[in-house]
């Protein structure tokens, strides 16, 4: 039986088990959004903008593990995706996105809503495919699935001119796929492993620097096997947060740039680090050259181009975390437990810096303090919500106060650092886990940029809650600005408008607000209760900053823990102020 | 360090173009570049001339492998390995040079296929020294136009030499 290529598509996607698809229709793409007009067994999310409908994708992917899809029309319906598709490369999130063509005979002309997509998107993609005939369709499904979920993940484009989606031809969709120039390594070399095993029996102040390759792999309960029969300390990047649990009396929180101080001095005074599924970012290692002085550094990664990157390292090993961590444990037990160390003597260092730095903000009794913010949403959440942030000052703060027992329930954007990916992210996260509590952690900079997808949440009755870490700033660069540049907030300043209880009930959601402590722990409680997408505003100190902090160009080591000396600096103005002009509408 | 990169991809649409944006985008130095199909017309052959030291030379032979269209990367400056590149050079003499320039292309072993009463068009084959050197020596003649195509390479086959020790072992071990 002839089917037309819409209908090998929709079959292909099925057979690849999508439940859902993101989507937005346009001229060529029409075909396919007519199958799917009576398609029962996938659901179809209208976003409102392309940007929003691949973020939400990207959202679903993270909190899944699935590959989030993507269908949209061709010219700016596809180019409205590249930041994603960016972002996801960036992350390696698994994202197969459709994106429709002009009819092949007129690609290259300048057709009406004509792109370049393949040529546009071949640096951030795994890999893209234009298919030019409908017979090579269900093939190049496959192989972008399988490329898109397989060894790293990242995203695949696949381009879909609209006279192929038409075509029709017998469909036979391929058992396996086979290409010969792609095979990921996912076993890990037995003698790097043994080596890797040496170096751990030795080390007197070992670490484990784990990140999202450890989600990837499915791998926390292997980490967490690792860590206990070793007794070694764990970090984690923001992308790994969950892999290990935050409540573990090993963790020692996030490392990094604003990671905690115990992480850091950890790395920094280790013998021997243990890395897995993670890429020695420059977030984290700060300044390279003097990047943990004295560790031996064994680095497990599936990726070969991320090992010797960056930081050169002692026992390389190429692999899927998850079956390099299992041999490995089975190396350790088989070891015996006398020659594993207690590492008494590390632990006690460890709880020396954490109390020499802990993690700390004056809350006082008015104005309300993001980071208490944070933690009223951890405990009223008992720490057990999927969470999503956007990027900036709220982010890390994220990142330090929520503590993350379960893996892939801290989903933000790491690499790229996209602002206006929480909200549409929170979406796609609760389209995964409709029963589950969804909260989205942004910023007031970061949610006006894809506040549209608000519709989206109320057409579909998603009961996302959105917390607005609310300073009237672009919180993190005015941070910036108060400590490099004298405090000359440039374009920094965002003023009172919106007026975000009032922009959430024009689109059909409830709006709630707190302007005081006092009323923190009420709206909480009354928004998280409520069965609908709430947003609540939290309107914090507009100048609290981020710390610890390791200063750009600074070592691992020399991080930053208060706002410099206040008598000695000017107070920070930002351009309305300085010109002494007034506000205009 | 120059280092001479032969790169077997798919011959599929956009495969050059992915290649050559891999190197632009992280950075790396694309000093020649020449591909062609092979034997298997569904394979192409890329010979690529890059520069620097050990550590970008390894980031640049992981990241080629890691694109979904490359099938091997060989580092051919790590082995032995006959290179050519050939190159047209137009000469534009005076009356008095042209027998000196007809002098250097028969010193090179050039062939010259065209022939004006003011230039002359010289075709020359060799490795890159040879190249170099003729160019060198053609400078001062004048050259009025210059085109090369870039280096290809092949990696030579060992040769498995036996010593009279070796063969008294083999001997040794087979009875």
């Amino acid at each position: 039986m002839k089917l037309s290529g819409s209908q090998i598509l929709i079959e292909c996607l099925k057979r690849e088990g999508v439940k859902v698809v993101f989507a937005y229709p346009g001229g060529v793409n029409l075909p396919v959004f007519d199958v799917l007009y009576d398609e029962k067994d996938l659901q179809v999310v209208l976003c409102r903008h392309e940007q929003g409908g691949t973020h939400m994708a990207e959202g679903y992917a993270r909190a899944t593990g699935k590959p989030g899809v993507v269908l949209v029309t061709s010219g700016p319906g596809a180019t409205n995706t590249v930041t994603g598709i960016v972002d996801a490369y960036m992350d390696s999130t698994p994202l197969v996105v459709l994106t429709g063509q002009v009819p092949t005979k007129l690609i290259g002309n300048d057709a009406f809503q004509e792109a370049d997509v393949v040529g546009i998107t071949r640096p951030c993609t795994k890999y893209n495919i234009l298919v030019k005939d409908v017979n090579d369709l269900a093939q190049a499904i496959k192989e972008a699935f399988y490329i898109a979920t397989s060894g790293r993940p990242g995203p695949v484009l696949v381009d879909l001119p609209k006279d192929v989606v038409l075509a029709k031809t017998e469909f036979k969709y391929p058992d396996k796929v086979y290409i010969r120039s792609y095979s990921p390594v996912y076993k890990g070399n037995k003698w790097q492993i043994k080596q890797a095993a040496q170096e751990i029996l030795k080390a007197k102040k070992p670490v484990i620097y784990a990140g999202g390759g450890v989600l990837a792999s499915d791998a926390h309960q292997e980490l967490r096997e690792l860590a206990e029969i070793t007794k070694i300390p764990v970090t984690l990047t923001v992308m790994g947060l969950g892999a290990f649990p935050g409540t573990h009396p090993q963790f020692l929180g996030m490392l990094g740039m604003h990671g905690t101080y115990w992480a850091n001095m950890s790395i920094h005074n280790s013998d021997l680090i243990i890395a897995v599924g993670a890429r020695f970012d420059d977030r984290v290692t700060g300044r390279v050259a003097d990047f943990a002085p004295n560790a031996r550094i064994i680095h497990i990664d599936i990726d070969p181009t991320s090992i010797h990157k960056n930081i050169a390292v002692h026992v390389p090993i190429v692999g899927d975390a998850k079956m390099v961590l299992r041999d490995l444990n089975q190396i350790l037990r088989s070891s015996g437990n006398g020659s594993l160390g207690q590492h008494k003597s590390w632990f006690a260092q460890i709880e020396e810096w954490k109390r020499e730095h802990p993690l700390a903000y004056e809350q006082g009794d008015k104005i309300i303090k993001p980071q208490y913010v944070i933690e009223k949403i951890f405990e009223t959440t008992r720490g057990n919500a999927i969470i999503t942030t956007d990027v900036g000052q709220h982010q890390m703060w994220s990142a330090q106060f929520y503590k993350f027992d379960r893996p892939r329930t801290f989903i933000n954007s790491g690499g790229l650092g996209t602002m206006g990916y929480g909200f549409p992210a929170a979406i796609g996260a609760q389209f995964a886990y409709p029963n589950e509590l969804v909260v989205c952690i942004a910023g007031d900079g970061g949610i006006i940029m894809n506040f549209q997808e608000m519709a989206t949440a109320v057409q579909y009755k998603l009961p996302v809650k959105v917390a607005i870490i609310n300073n009237k700033y672009l919180g993190m660069v005015r941070q910036w600005q108060q400590l490099f540049y004298n405090g000359r907030y440039s374009s920094s300043y965002m003023g009172d408008s919106p007026d975000f209880v009032k922009l959430a009930e024009a689109f059909g959601a409830v709006g709630l607000r707190a302007t005081e402590v006092s009323e923190v722990d009420g709206v909480l409680r009354e928004g998280l209760a409520i069965k609908g997408p709430v947003l609540m505003d939290f309107q914090v100190d507009q100048e609290e900053n981020c710390y610890p902090m390791i200063p750009a160009g600074a070592a691992i080591n020399e991080m930053v823990f208060s706002d410099p000396d206040k008598s000695k600096q000017t107070k920070g103005q930002n351009q309305e102020e300085k010109a002494d002009g007034v506000l205009t509408a | 360090m120059q280092h001479i990169i032969s790169v077997l991809v798919e011959n599929k649409f956009g495969v050059l173009s992915r290649v050559s944006g891999l190197f632009s985008g992280r950075g790396f130095n694309i000093e020649s570049l020449s591909v062609g199909p092979t034997l298997d017309p569904t394979v192409s052959m890329m010979t690529i001339v890059t520069q620097g030291d050990d550590r970008i030379i390894e980031q640049i032979t992981k990241q080629l492998n890691k694109l979904v269209d490359v099938i091997k990367v060989v580092d051919l400056t790590e082995k032995e390995y006959v290179e050519r590149e050939t190159a047209l050079i137009k000469i534009n003499t005076r009356a008095e040079d042209r027998a000196e320039a007809l002098r250097v292309a028969d010193i090179f072993r050039a062939k010259i296929v065209d022939s004006t009463p003011n230039t002359y068009t010289i075709e020359i084959t060799g490795d890159v020294k040879k190249i170099d050197a003729i160019i060198h020596l053609l400078r001062p003649l004048g050259i009025k136009e210059l085109i090369r195509t870039g280096r290809i390479a092949i990696a030579r086959e060992e040769i498995k030499t036996v010593s009279a020790k070796e063969e008294k072992e083999r001997k040794v071990v087979s009875r």
